[in-house]
């Protein structure tokens, strides 16, 4: 009898929401999809007790890579704290009845919707990913058959195509989020919304990485250390934001930041993306030059432990 | 045309033949293509000669019958025994082929320069500013202004959208390029123009041309030699000239009466 029985046998939930068969179908076309880095594995996604479009791929992929000893952190968009990231999390609670973190470096997986954590990811880790259209190829090129050829035969001329028109229309490369990548020299790939801030994260980086798409029924995945190249031209190099200001907050530099309004006289205010990344600096002692504002408190708190729960 | 005899044929068909199901699509047909050569396949609606257009350019499989071209190595390939890569690097790179409806042959989202960057983004150019001039030049050689290089086909009209056809089909300066009725659906004088372009560029580029047309006046304009094809067999062919000028068969007669004198 395996761990996940004991809360079937109270009559709850079977561990982590899916059956063990399911489980072993989604573990199955993981496996494939580290074995060939950056190819799109169909699988049997299941119906989810939530909306496609609320990561029905990535909450499929961590219910079946979730062990009774795994620490779980669920971020939206960077936060620990907004709708999609307390649902869900809250769905592993309940579910799984596992450890929830905050902290990026106490979980072993973190479930994410468009960010990856400022603070690096190590071996022990795994990075699941919520992915809408895990096609590349997708809005240039509509036939589901074709683009499974194109994969099959390498023949990407069409990714440059966008970029072309990017550059075309706007003078540079105007995506800014979902920018393709080549996986290992191989396989292009979207890196699921991420905003492409993230892409040089995605290089090489110590940890596993796993892409779910729920509606699309694709997984595909990045195994540690694996070359990601973003794609570009010779003459247009590929290029990260870059902010002008640190955060408003904590101060940091070189990390992602969102935009917040504070009021509707144009007053606004920006911070880090990454909550936890956030409240962790503040915790140290660094500040941010609103921080001690009227404005910055409302959504700085009194201390970490005040804003995070 | 003395030249052709001198090399080697560039593509060689041998009895191909393509049932639809107990139907006919085309038989037996079998014709050498030289470098340089504008061969035209008149005929009316329903006579196969567009099955034969598709057999030729790897797009339909012949139910029997094999289809020779002359690699840039020089050495002769069976089309249908090249695997799908290789066949798909040699139409965007040493063919063309020419839609009637342009919106069937272009990106029509995508911007005019992006349409004709594409083939060479394909095969592996990757610097912007070289695309876009050689887009440029392209479109200045089918009379394409160069302020509308950023513009999608959807604004263009019937006759420039197929003259950036054209222009994406030559970047890679192929040398056989397949055209179907690309002519079709343009009014009398852009027909004209566009006839005038073609044929000039066929000439400058010492380009190799199938082209099927059911307009008389396109294949005697472009072609220099002809297939008249009913009822998916040849049944005549011989120098453009020749075969308008003197019919042999009673059908090709009737076509060649057939054209309207004004």
């Amino acid at each position: 009898m395996n761990d996940t029985a004991q809360i079937y046998d109270q009559g709850e939930y079977n561990f982590a929401y899916l059956d063990e068969q399911t489980k072993r179908m989604i573990r199955r076309a993981i496996l494939k999809g580290i074995a060939i880095p950056g190819y799109q594995v169909p699988f049997a996604s299941r119906e989810m007790p939530m909306p496609y479009g609320w990561g029905t791929g990535g909450v499929q992929v961590t219910a079946a890579i979730l062990g009774q000893d795994d620490c779980l952190k669920m971020i939206d968009q960077g936060s620990d704290d907004t709708t999609n990231a307390v649902s869900l999390r809250g769905f592993f609670e309940k579910t799984a009845g596992i450890r929830t973190t905050y902290e990026t470096s106490e979980a072993t997986v973190i479930q994410t919707r468009h960010r990856i954590p400022e603070k690096p990811l190590t071996e022990d880790q795994v990075l699941v990913f919520q992915v809408p259209i895990p096609e590349p190829l997708r809005f240039l090129e509509p036939r589901e058959t074709e683009t499974r050829k194109m994969h099959a035969l390498e023949d990407y001329g069409l990714m440059h195509v966008k970029l072309y028109e990017d550059i075309a229309k706007n003078g540079h490369i105007a995506t800014t989020y979902a920018y393709p990548v080549k996986v290992n020299d191989r396989y292009v790939m979207d890196p699921s919304p991420t905003p492409k801030f993230d892409n040089p994260k995605i290089d090489r980086m110590a940890a596993l990485q796993l892409y779910g798409a729920g509606r699309e029924k694709r997984i595909y995945a990045i195994p540690p250390y694996t070359k990601v190249k973003s794609l570009d031209f010779e003459d247009y190099p590929f290029e990260v934001q870059t902010f002008d200001k640190p955060c408003g907050l904590c101060g940091a530099e070189n990390v992602y930041l969102d935009e917040v309004i504070l009021d509707d006289k144009g007053g606004r205010m920006f911070v880090c993306s990454d909550s936890d990344h956030c409240e962790e600096r503040r915790a140290d002692g660094h500040l941010g030059p609103m921080a001690a504002s009227p404005e910055a408190g409302q959504f700085g708190g009194q201390n970490a432990q005040e804003t995070a729960r | 045309m003395n030249a052709f005899q001198a090399e080697d044929p560039l593509l060689q068909v041998h009895n191909v033949t393509r049932y639809y199901g107990d139907r006919v699509g085309c038989l037996d047909v079998s014709f050498d293509l030289w470098p340089g050569e504008v061969l035209a396949i008149v005929g009316e609606s329903g006579s196969g000669k567009t099955t034969l257009l598709n057999c030729l350019s790897t797009r339909l499989a012949p139910t029997t019958g094999a289809i020779e071209y002359r690699m840039r190595d020089g050495a002769m390939r069976n089309l249908y025994q090249l695997t799908e890569a290789e066949r798909r690097l040699l139409m965007r790179t040493d063919w063309g082929f020419v839609h009637q409806n342009a919106a069937d042959g272009l990106r029509m989202n995508v911007s005019a320069g992006a349409n004709v960057g594409e083939r060479l983004m394909a095969i592996g150019d990757r610097h912007y500013g070289n695309i876009r001039s050689i887009a440029d030049d392209w479109l200045g050689r089918v009379e394409i202004e160069s302020d509308r290089i950023d513009d999608d086909p959807r604004s263009f009209s019937g006759g420039m959208r197929q003259r950036l056809q054209i222009a994406r089909n030559l970047v890679t300066r192929p040398r056989l390029v397949f055209m179907d009725e690309p002519t079709g659906g343009l009014d009398v004088s852009v027909q004209a123009r566009l006839l005038d372009l073609l044929r000039r560029l066929v000439a400058d580029l010492g380009l190799s041309v199938v082209i099927v047309t059911h307009d008389l006046a396109v294949a005697r304009l472009l072609s220099h030699r002809i297939m008249v094809m009913r009822h998916g067999n040849v049944i005549e062919s011989g120098l453009t000239d020749q075969v308008l000028d003197d019919p042999r068969e009673p059908y090709t007669q009737l076509l060649v009466s057939s054209i309207l004198q004004v």
